[in-house]
């Protein structure tokens, strides 16, 4: 459990089965059919690389392989294709873990864009090289911006159940 | 909290480190990213993940569907009697044309035998509901819900009631893929309905198609009709494919630009036909040695049967 440097708040360790769950509905709502329209995010990408900003020794690279390649089947794309970008996504986020959690939220998300942007960007471009089109620049652009938007809410919902009551009893601190 | 643990805290185990199984993963994607493109033998493993995935991805399209439901539920007694009308009008007025259909086909083969021609294969198939698109941005699939377990095998070409959708090119247990014909580089031979030339049409991944290699003065005009030519032994002869909409005519090109657009729904959704494989076509004839007097002529050769049956 890594501790929030913007905040005195202590956090209560994760549950490993929120973490799967979490990944879970992620996928979940990837697959839904808004996952056509326009500027929609990736889901999974997002919550990832939260999961792997927070607790990086739970959720690391093999997570990433493993969603990559369900991503790969439901997608109908090549396989390989979101594995590799994940995976990437999973180890540059863990490697900034560090730094990345004395930034207020804002900022956080500032720096989480360029990495949701890239795993868009390295799909795009291992496609691009084995002869496929551009299929358009909302899905590309507009969708990891509106992600990386998305980390303020996403870091209060999936820290939820982290949040220790306001009112604590002063007998017992922790 | 978990009390003192005799154990070593977990921090110390790192396993290996992070670099090198950025390594490992990195090569394990690029290695199936290439085998599945070039040499498509991953199917088996997209079959099992598919067996996983797929109750999910349908149980995510239950919302959609069900919105979809409501809509046509509450559409109305007056919109569905409308359109009542309007279906038993059009099977009225096609009435004389398929009451006499069967009479028609029993002449014709009649008349095929006495010719001594090959009998007409008849299309025979099983209706299948489409489940979703695939979110593969790339390409132009739907999944469709019959698969190995309806005996449904990659290369069988779907229509719709109107012309051809596009064909077969994964199966899984419970579902299949159908690559439609808009689908970039996907082909289908055809013949202009109008003049009965041969060529081949290429879907070009933005919902049109163009016909290609077709010189610049080839007698095509805006408005022909393209219809499968069945020379492939994929799809069977006459189905409608595409109509012509726009013809660029560059004399610096040796090619014009001719441009379709479907003709079956290819981006709707519904129910579609998945019509039976073909019964293989004869065996092609031995290429004539010295025809043109010299066998070891390459310009002489004839060109290869064009595949329909390549996806992607």
């Amino acid at each position: 459990m890594q501790p929030t440097f913007s905040s005195s708040r202590i956090l209560l360790p994760v549950r490993p089965w929120f973490i799967f769950f979490s990944l879970f509905a992620a996928t979940a709502m990837n697959f839904l059919p808004t996952a056509h329209w326009p500027g929609m995010p990736d889901w999974v990408a997002l919550v990832l690389c939260f999961w792997s900003v927070r607790e990086f020794r739970r959720v690391g690279m093999g997570w990433a392989f493993i969603l990559g390649l369900l991503m790969d089947v439901a997608d109908g794309s090549v396989l390989g294709q979101h594995c590799f970008a994940y995976v990437l996504l999973a180890y540059v986020s863990a490697s900034l873990s560090r730094r990345l959690l004395w930034f207020p939220l804002a900022q956080q998300a500032l720096q989480i864009m360029p990495l949701l942007v890239a795993t868009q960007v390295i799909q795009a471009l291992m496609r691009l090289a084995v002869g496929a089109d551009i299929p358009g620049w909302g899905y590309y652009l507009i969708g990891p911006f509106i992600a990386s938007l998305l980390w303020i809410p996403a870091t209060f919902i999936l820290l939820l159940p982290q949040y220790r009551p306001v009112d604590q009893d002063p007998n017992r601190p922790i | 909290m978990v009390g003192i643990d005799h154990a070593p805290p977990p921090f110390f185990k790192r396993g290996p480190a992070p670099l090198a199984l950025l390594t490992f993963y990195i090569a394990i994607s690029l290695a199936i990213f290439v085998v599945d493109l070039r040499f498509r033998s991953l199917d088996l493993l997209r079959q099992s993940i598919a067996l996983v995935v797929d109750p999910v991805q349908r149980v995510a399209q239950t919302p959609g569907s069900l919105v979809d439901y409501s809509a046509s539920y509450l559409q109305g007694m007056r919109a569905l009697q409308n359109e009542n009308n309007e279906l038993k009008h059009a099977k009225l007025t096609t009435a004389p044309d398929l009451e006499r259909v069967a009479q028609l086909e029993a002449e014709n083969e009649r008349l095929r035998k006495l010719l001594a021609v090959k009998e007409r294969e008849k299309a025979k198939g099983q209706v299948a509901q489409i489940l979703y698109t695939a979110r593969d941005p790339f390409s132009r699939k739907v999944i469709v819900d019959k698969g190995q377990q309806s005996g449904i095998v990659a290369g069988q070409p779907a229509i719709d009631e109107a012309g051809v959708v596009g064909q077969v090119t994964r199966v899984f247990p419970f579902s299949a893929e159908i690559t439609l014909i808009t689908d970039k580089d996907q082909a289908v031979p055809i013949q202009i309905v109008r003049n009965g030339q041969r060529s081949v049409v290429f879907g070009l991944g933005n919902g049109q198609l163009e016909l290609r290699y077709m010189p610049a003065n080839a007698d095509v005009q805006i408005g022909d009709l393209l219809v499968t030519s069945g020379l492939d032994g994929v799809y069977l002869p006459g189905f409608p494919v595409a109509k012509v909409v726009n013809i660029e005519r560059d004399s610096a090109y040796s090619f014009a630009r001719i441009f379709c657009v479907p003709i079956a729904g290819v981006e709707n959704f519904g129910e579609i036909m998945v019509l039976d494989a073909r019964q293989p076509l004869p065996p092609a004839p031995p290429e004539v040695a010295g025809r043109g007097g010299d066998s070891s002529d390459k310009g002489n050769q004839r060109p290869k049967k064009k595949k329909a049956a390549k996806a992607n």
